[in-house]
C-alpha cells in the first residue's frame, strides 16, 4: 500500500522531524507504531495521509508517487485514507451528527454537503457509527459539550462513516479509560480484519500493541529504530527505544520549572 | 492568595518603572504641547464656555427647545421618518454583510494561496499568480471601501441616484462592507486549523471545508460584529440624512435651518428612542448568541 | 467489548432534532423587517442602471480625473487640514475630561455593588444606598443622551449657539464622545479582575487609593486603546462637522461638491484617506507599545 523511500521532513528549515525513513506497508497489514514523545509519529502520519509533502524522498501510495497528486485526484486519494487524530480535530460548534457525517465529504458533491448541514441527509448512518462507539445518544449534541473521551469516539465514528481503505490512528485511545481503550482498539482491529483494511496505529501503551498487532515499528528521533514481528521484539529493543530521549525530556521539564537548589538535591537520585 | 500578591508586586514594579522612564516623560510633554497647540488652534475658550457669553447662549438655546412639538400630526410624521431611518440602517447592514462575504473569502490568505490547504498542491505558476492577484485586488477593494467615509459615499450616491433613503442605504452598505470585510477576515485567518486538517484528510474539497470547518467556527463572531456595526449604522443613518438621504437626519436639518426648535426636540427624542432600542435589541441578540 | 456497547439501552430510531423557538421566531421577524424596510427605504436597484443614474455616475467618475493638484487649490487646504487635526485632538481631550468622571460614577462596581461596597450594604443606611444608586442611574441616562444624539446634531446646535468655526466642533465632539467614552470606560472598569481590589481593601485602603493602585493600573491599556480608537473616529467625524460649519476639511468638501468640482473632491478624499490611514497606523503603534509594556 505504502512504499516510503528516504523520506525526510524538515520544518522551518530547522526542525528535523523525520529523517531518511524507509518503510514498506502491504495491503491489509496491521502495524503498531511506538516511540517516545516527539519521535515524529504524528508528522509521519500527516505525510502518509497526504496533508503535508515530504521535504525530500519519495512516497508511493498504491504504487503512485504522491507528488503527482493534485486537485481532484488528490481528494480522491485522501478519501481512501482515514485518519483519527491525537487531538480529535473536530469542529467544536457543529453538532455531533455533522462531525460524523463530515467523513462522507469526500464522496458527496458540495450541494449535498450544504444540504446536509441544514438537514442531515444520512443521519441513520451517523447513528449507526455512533452506536459502534457507544455514544448514540449524543447524535444532536454540540460537539464541544462532550467530554474528551466522548469526542475521541466521535472522531472514530467519523472514520467509520468515511469507510476508508487505510486507517491511520494517531493514539486513538489517549483520552479514554483503559477498558474502553481496549474495546476501541479491538473495534478497529476487527474492522481491518473483516474488510481487509490496512491499519497503522500509533500507541503509547506497549501492552496493547503487543496484544493486538503482528508487526511493531519503533520510531525514535525521526528514524526507525526497529521494525519486527511482535514476537521478535524484546525488552532490550524497548529499552533502547525509550531510554535517553524521553527521560531526558522529562528531566528537562522538571528541572526547568524547579528551583536550582531543588534540582541539585534531586539530581543524584534521578541520575542513579 | 499568593498568586494575587505576586501579581500585585509585578504591577507595582511595572508602574514604578513606567513613572521613572524618560521615555514616558517625553511622550507626556509631547502630548501637552499637542494639546496647547490644539487649544489655540480651535479658538477654544474655557472662560467663555464656563462663565461667558457662550454659556449663556447655549442655555438660551436649550431653553428655546422646550416644549417639544407633540401634535399628533407631527408625531405621526416623526414615526414615519424614524422607521425610514431604521430601514436604512437595517438594509445597509444587510448589504454590508453581502459585500463583506463576497470579498472576505477572496481576501483570506489561508483560503487563497498559502497554508495548510495548499501544502500538497503543485499548481501551475500562472494559477498561483492568478490567485495572488485576486487576493490582492480583493484586499485593496476592501481598504478602499473602508477608508472612504460614509458621508463621502452618500454624497456620491445621492448625486448618482437622487435624494432619498436608497442612496443612504447604499452608502452605509458600501462603507460598512469594507469594515466588516476586514473584521471577518481577521476572524477567518485565526480559525483553528486542526479540524480543517482533519476535514481535508477525508478528501473534502475546499468549498466543503469552508462550509464544514470554517464557517461554523467563525459564524458567531461574525454575527456579533455585524450586530455591533448595526448599532453604529443606526447613528450613521441619521447623519446621512443630512446630505439628502432622508429619514430623521434630513428633517433635523430642515428644523434647524428653519428655526423650528420645538420640532427639533421631538426629532431628537425620536433619535434617542430608536438608537436606544436598536442598542438594546442588538445587545440582547449578542447575548443569546454566546 | 462489543457486547458492552450494544447492551447499552440505545434505540436504533433517530432521536428527534431540537428546533429552538428562538430560531423560528427570529427568522420570521427578520423576514418581515426586511420586507417592510425594503418598501420604506424605496429601494430601486434599477436606478443605478437607468440612463440618468449611469450618466451621473459616469460624469462623477470622469470628473474626478485628473485630481486637482493646482497650487491655488492645494494652498487652500493647509489650514483646514491642521484644523481637522486640532479639532479631533481637542474634542477627544474634552471627551476624556467629561467622560472619565462620568464613567467612574457609572461604574456599578464602584458606586453601589461588588466587594468594595459589600460592608456598606450590611450596616447601610438605606438612604445612602439609594442616593448612590440614584446617582448611578442618572449618570447612565446622561451618558446615553450624550451619545445617542449624533455629533452633527450637537454641532448644529452649538453653531447656532456660539457661531461658526472650530469651537462648536470641539464642543460637539467633546459632548457626544464623552457619552461613548463614559459608557465604555465603565464597562472596562467593571470587568477588571476584582482580586487585587479585594486585597487592597483588606489593607485598609480608601476607595480613591484602591482606584489608583488597583483599578486603573489594570484597566489602563484598555482605556487608552479605546480612547485612541475614538480619536480615529473623531478625524472621520470632522468631515460631517465641516458640513454644518463647524470647521475642518469637511467645509471645503461641501463647497467642492456643491460646485460640481469633482477633481477637487478626489483630492480631498485622497487627503482624508491619508489622514485616516496615518492615524490608524499611529494609534496601532501606540496601542502595541502600551499593551506590550503592561504585559511585563
Ligand atoms: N508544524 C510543525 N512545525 C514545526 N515543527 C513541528 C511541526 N510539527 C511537528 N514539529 C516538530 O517535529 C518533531 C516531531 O513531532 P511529532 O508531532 O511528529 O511527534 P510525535 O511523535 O507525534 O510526538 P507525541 O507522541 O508527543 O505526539 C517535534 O520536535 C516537533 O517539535
Ligand atoms: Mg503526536
Amino acid at each position: 500500500m505504502y512504499v516510503l523511500n528516504q523520506i525526510c521532513k524538515i520544518f522551518d528549515s530547522r526542525t528535523v522531524a523525520v529523517r531518511e525513513l524507509d518503510l514498506k506497508i502491504g495491503r491489509g497489514e496491521r502495524v503498531a507504531l511506538i516511540g517516545p514523545s516527539g519521535a515524529g509519529k504524528t508528522t509521519l502520519f500527516r505525510m502518509l495521509n497526504l496533508t503535508i509533502p515530504p521535504t525530500s524522498g519519495t512516497l508511493l501510495f498504491d504504487g503512485l508517487d504522491s507528488r503527482h497528486f493534485s486537485g481532484r485526484r488528490l481528494r480522491e486519494v485522501r478519501r481512501r485514507i482515514g485518519t483519527i487524530y491525537q487531538q480529535h480535530n473536530l469542529v467544536p460548534r457543529l453538532q455531533v451528527v455533522h462531525n460524523v457525517l463530515s467523513g462522507k465529504l469526500g464522496s458527496w458533491p458540495t450541494w449535498r454537503a450544504v444540504q446536509s448541514l441544514i438537514r442531515p441527509t444520512e443521519a441513520d448512518l451517523a447513528l449507526e457509527a455512533l452506536r459502534h462507539v457507544g455514544i448514540a445518544d449524543k447524535l444532536y449534541e454540540r460537539t464541544e459539550t462532550l467530554s474528551g473521551g466522548q469526542q475521541q469516539r466521535v472522531a472514530i465514528a467519523r472514520l467509520l462513516a468515511q469507510d476508508p481503505e487505510v486507517i491511520l490512528a494517531d493514539e486513538p485511545v489517549s483520552s479514554v479509560d483503559p477498558a474502553l481503550a481496549a474495546g476501541i482498539v479491538k473495534l478497529l482491529i476487527d474492522l481491518s480484519e473483516t474488510h481487509c483494511k490496512t491499519l497503522l496505529m500509533n500507541l503509547h501503551s506497549v501492552d496493547l500493541a503487543f496484544a493486538h498487532f503482528p508487526r511493531l515499528i519503533g520510531l525514535k528521533d525521526g528514524t526507525i529504530s526497529f521494525d519486527l514481528p511482535a514476537a521478535a521484539v524484546t525488552d532490550e529493543h524497548l529499552a533502547a527505544l525509550y531510554v535517553g530521549s524521553q527521560t531526558e525530556a522529562v528531566e528537562e521539564e522538571i528541572f526547568s520549572r524547579a528551583e536550582p537548589s531543588f534540582v541539585r538535591s534531586c539530581q543524584p537520585h534521578l541520575t542513579r | 492568595m499568593a498568586e494575587r500578591s505576586t501579581q500585585m508586586v509585578a504591577q507595582a514594579r511595572s508602574r514604578g518603572r513606567n513613572r521613572l522612564s524618560a521615555h514616558n516623560l517625553i511622550i507626556l510633554a509631547g502630548l501637552l504641547i499637542l494639546m496647547a497647540w490644539s487649544y489655540v488652534g480651535t479658538e477654544f475658550s474655557l472662560r467663555q464656555l464656563l462663565g461667558g457669553e457662550s454659556a449663556v447662549q447655549i442655555l438660551t438655546y436649550i431653553r428655546k427647545l422646550f416644549p417639544p412639538d407633540l401634535s399628533t400630526e407631527f408625531l405621526l410624521k416623526t414615526g414615519y421618518w424614524t422607521l425610514e431611518t431604521f430601514a436604512m440602517s437595517f438594509l445597509g447592514t444587510i448589504l454590508a454583510v453581502l459585500i463583506a462575504c463576497c470579498l472576505v473569502f477572496l481576501s483570506s490568505r489561508n483560503l487563497m494561496f498559502t497554508g495548510l490547504l495548499f501544502e500538497m498542491e503543485q499548481s501551475r505558476p500562472w494559477i498561483r499568480a492568478l490567485r495572488t492577484t485576486l487576493y490582492l485586488t480583493a484586499k485593496a477593494a476592501l481598504n478602499l471601501l473602508r477608508t472612504i467615509p460614509h458621508l463621502v459615499w452618500a454624497l456620491i450616491l445621492v448625486f448618482a441616484v437622487g435624494l432619498g433613503p436608497f442612496p443612504g442605504m447604499l452608502a452605509l452598505g458600501i462603507h460598512t462592507g469594507g469594515v466588516l470585510g476586514r473584521l471577518f477576515g481577521e476572524v477567518m485567518e485565526n480559525v483553528e486549523t486542526q479540524p480543517i486538517e482533519a476535514l481535508q484528510a477525508t478528501g473534502a474539497s475546499r468549498l466543503q471545508i469552508l462550509f464544514y470547518g470554517i464557517l461554523p467556527q467563525v459564524l458567531p463572531e461574525c454575527v456579533a460584529y455585524t450586530l455591533y456595526r448595526w448599532e453604529v449604522n443606526i447613528r450613521e443613518a441619521v447623519i446621512l440624512g443630512y446630505v439628502g438621504a432622508g429619514g430623521l437626519g434630513q428633517q433635523i436639518q430642515i428644523a434647524i435651518s428653519l428655526f423650528l426648535e420645538h420640532r427639533l426636540l421631538t426629532l431628537i427624542l425620536a433619535i434617542y428612542l430608536i438608537v436606544t432600542a436598536v442598542d438594546a435589541l442588538s445587545a440582547h441578540l449578542r447575548r443569546r448568541l454566546t | 467489548m462489543q457486547n458492552r456497547h450494544s447492551s447499552a439501552p440505545v434505540s436504533l430510531t433517530l432521536p428527534a432534532r431540537r428546533h429552538s423557538n428562538f430560531q423560528i421566531v427570529w427568522s420570521v421577524l427578520f423576514i418581515l423587517t426586511f420586507l417592510g424596510s425594503y418598501r420604506l427605504a424605496q429601494v430601486k436597484p434599477l436606478l443605478l442602471l437607468e440612463p440618468e443614474g449611469r450618466r451621473n455616475i459616469w460624469r462623477f467618475v470622469t470628473g474626478m480625473f485628473p485630481p486637482d493638484l493646482s497650487w491655488d487649490f492645494v494652498s487652500l487646504l493647509g489650514r483646514p487640514i491642521i484644523e481637522t487635526i486640532q479639532l479631533s485632538l481637542m474634542g477627544t481631550f474634552m471627551a476624556v475630561v467629561i467622560g472619565f468622571p462620568l464613567g467612574l460614577l457609572a461604574t456599578r462596581s464602584l458606586t453601589f455593588t461588588g466587594i468594595l461596597n459589600e460592608r456598606e450594604m450590611v450596616d447601610s443606611r438605606r438612604s445612602v444606598f439609594l442616593l448612590r444608586k440614584g446617582t448611578y442611574l442618572l449618570v447612565r441616562a446622561i451618558l446615553s443622551l450624550f451619545r445617542t444624539i449624533p455629533e452633527f446634531v450637537w454641532a448644529f446646535m452649538f453653531v447656532r449657539a456660539v457661531g461658526l468655526g472650530p469651537f462648536p466642533g470641539v464642543l460637539a465632539i467633546g459632548i457626544s464622545y464623552a457619552g461613548m467614552l463614559g459608557k465604555v470606560y465603565s464597562e472596562i472598569l467593571e470587568h477588571v479582575n476584582p482580586g487585587p481590589l479585594e486585597s487592597l481593601q483588606a489593607t485598609g485602603a480608601s476607595r480613591l487609593t484602591i482606584l489608583l493602585y488597583g483599578l486603573l493600573p489594570q484597566a489602563l491599556p484598555n482605556l487608552v486603546s479605546y480612547t485612541l480608537y475614538r480619536w480615529e473616529c473623531a478625524i472621520r467625524a470632522s468631515t460631517i462637522l465641516g458640513f454644518v460649519g463647524a470647521g475642518g476639511i469637511g467645509q471645503q468638501l461641501e463647497i467642492s461638491m456643491r460646485m460640481f468640482n469633482f477633481n477637487q473632491v478626489l483630492t480631498l478624499v485622497a487627503i482624508l484617506f491619508v489622514m485616516v490611514a496615518g492615524v490608524d497606523v499611529l494609534s496601532a503603534k501606540v496601542r502595541r507599545t502600551i499593551l506590550s509594556r503592561s504585559s511585563v
